[in-house]
């Protein structure tokens, strides 16, 4: 297990030099554990970790530890996501403790949207430390086994450290150097933002390679089909940070009526096969908001089955 | 300075339609410069009760005063002898003000005038900006002069965040993104490598976090 930082499925898929595959489960809005175990269903086997959303968009669900437990009953990986913006330092820490202990060995360090986005704008919100100071909490409480605090702690939580970068937002030009700095504090693998401006992102990812940012971190690359014309038009107006080319509605719109979710499924796939061709690219991260189900088509269509056994 | 905004009148009259006789009390700084707590504002309030009074039937008494501030007892003791003649005094000063006047004046009824919304300045004539969170532990320096505790919608001290768009903050297309602002001026400055530096988490005990806030001049203290 020593060669290992965390001995997750996702950790060693990567380490073997596999092309990973991610995916991503978002808790519901209620206690209903039979959807979320359907929801899984869809995602066994076909991905090597499920991401599980904390308060997506600010929106109250099940906590993802919760969720992230009920899927590693389901036989699936978990990746454990934690926001800055509900917790202070005592819970992130116990929360962290508490995951590993459970047997979760991936986690996603975010900021998070604020809570002005969702479903209780009225909330305090919190922001005692922000992502990059999650990140390096983490991997001290791993590496160094110390709290925040500077404290000891017993038995240290052996997590695989993941990060986010959204290579379209503002501005662009210092973004790989934010990357930079997340590789620096401890980001063991990257997801990105969905990626839809391809020439952007290749662009990034020049950037990207040129620092040799790939070599001391693992970088998979996000994409989202999608599902609509309508969807790809909200995408681009109102969700911060989302660059949605005019090419890629007008593409969807001329797929004709009742056609245009075969036409994203189609983009993805042609998106995740360039992926697997890009240099400094290490996986794909799909998020398929509420269409789970798709998730084994896209996988198949996109050449990514059956995933590794490592 | 202190920025507040006036009460929506139908909330002040609310508050004190029972009372006959109020005296509203303004206070010549902070919000005496940004147009909502001094003498003008004083009078105007007092005209505008005594028209809502009017108009719901009956006949109150407003008094008019105007401290130089609320936030010193020597000139909060300035209306010791006429706050008994009143039924209840609104205070059109920052927070600090109705607050001072209830410790000093204990029988008295004393009501907020005014919303006391940031630490800011007039960035426009009309428009005010937050400027200082008052965490007590300055750090501007490290960010071009620009305070992302204040003034990013998350506080990040090692942003900007995946919602920076078009140098505007993912809360609304009316906020700036402060981190932007620092990106580009520490880049024109040539000082951008400043930013690779990792800003650990902040001590927040000086802030309100660590309760709230007493400061002790051992020099000025008689």
């Amino acid at each position: 297990m020593s060669e290992y930082k965390s001995g997750s499925n996702l950790e060693k898929v990567l380490k073997a030099g596999h092309f990973a595959f991610t995916g991503e489960c978002g808790p519901p809005q209620g206690a209903n554990v039979e959807k979320l175990r359907e929801k899984a269903q869809h995602l066994k086997g076909m991905v090597d970790a499920v991401n599980v959303t904390d308060n997506q968009t600010a929106v109250v669900r099940m906590s993802s530890w919760a969720a992230s437990l009920i899927l590693l009953q389901e036989g699936l990986e978990p990746n454990f996501q934690m926001v800055c913006r509900d917790r202070n330092r005592l819970a992130m820490q116990s929360d962290i403790l508490g995951v590993y202990a459970h047997g979760i060995r991936n986690m996603l360090c975010l900021s998070g949207d604020h809570q002005k986005f969702g479903n209780h704008p009225q909330s305090k919100n919190v922001y005692d430390i922000d992502s990059m100071q999650l990140i390096h909490m983490v991997k001290t409480m791993r590496d160094e086994s110390k709290f925040l605090n500077g404290e000891e702690i017993d038995v240290p939580p052996r997590l695989f450290i993941g990060a986010a970068s959204n290579p379209f937002a503002d501005p662009f030009d210092f973004r790989v150097y934010r990357l930079a700095k997340k590789i620096e504090a401890g980001a063991d693998f990257i997801q990105t933002q969905c990626i839809y401006n391809m020439d952007k992102f290749r662009e990034f990812m020049k950037r990207v390679v040129d620092m040799g940012l790939h070599e001391k971190c693992y970088i998979l690359a996000g994409v989202t089909p999608m599902k609509s014309v309508g969807m790809a038009r909200y995408m681009a107006k109102q969700v911060p940070g989302m660059d949605v080319p005019e090419s890629l509605i007008k593409r969807l719109k001329g797929a004709g009526k009742g056609k245009a979710a075969e036409e994203g499924i189609k983009f993805a796939v042609e998106q995740i096969q360039e992926f697997k061709e890009m240099e400094g690219v290490a996986g794909v991260h799909l998020m398929a908001i509420e269409w789970e189900h798709r998730v084994p088509e896209i996988a198949e269509m996109a050449g990514m089955l059956p995933r590794p056994t490592v | 300075m202190i920025v507040a905004e006036q009460k929506p009148l139908m909330e002040i009259w609310e508050m004190v339609k029972d009372y006959k006789k109020i005296l509203v009390i303004g206070c010549k700084g902070c919000v005496t410069v940004c147009n909502v707590g001094g003498a003008k504002e004083v009078g105007i309030l007092a005209s505008s009760l005594k028209i809502a009074a009017k108009k719901n039937g009956s006949l109150i008494e407003v008094g008019e005063v105007t401290l130089e501030r609320q936030c010193d007892p020597e000139y909060v003791d300035e209306v010791k002898d006429i706050i008994p003649d009143y039924d209840a005094v609104i205070s059109i000063a920052c927070g600090v003000g109705p607050q001072f006047l209830s410790e000093r004046y204990p029988s008295a009824r004393v009501f907020p005038g005014v919303n006391t919304k940031f630490m800011g300045g007039a960035v426009e004539h009309g428009i005010w900006s937050e400027r200082c969170a008052g965490c007590g532990t300055c750090v501007v320096h490290y960010f071009g002069g620009l305070c992302p505790i204040a003034r990013c919608s998350k506080s990040l001290l090692n942003g900007p965040c995946g919602g920076s768009s078009g140098g505007k903050c993912e809360i609304s297309k009316e906020v700036d993104c402060v981190w932007d602002m620092i990106v580009k001026k520490l880049t024109s400055q040539g000082r951008l490598d400043e930013l690779m530096t990792f800003r650990p988490p902040k001590d927040w005990t000086t802030a309100r976090d660590g309760g709230p806030r007493r400061m002790i001049r051992e020099e000025l203290v008689k």
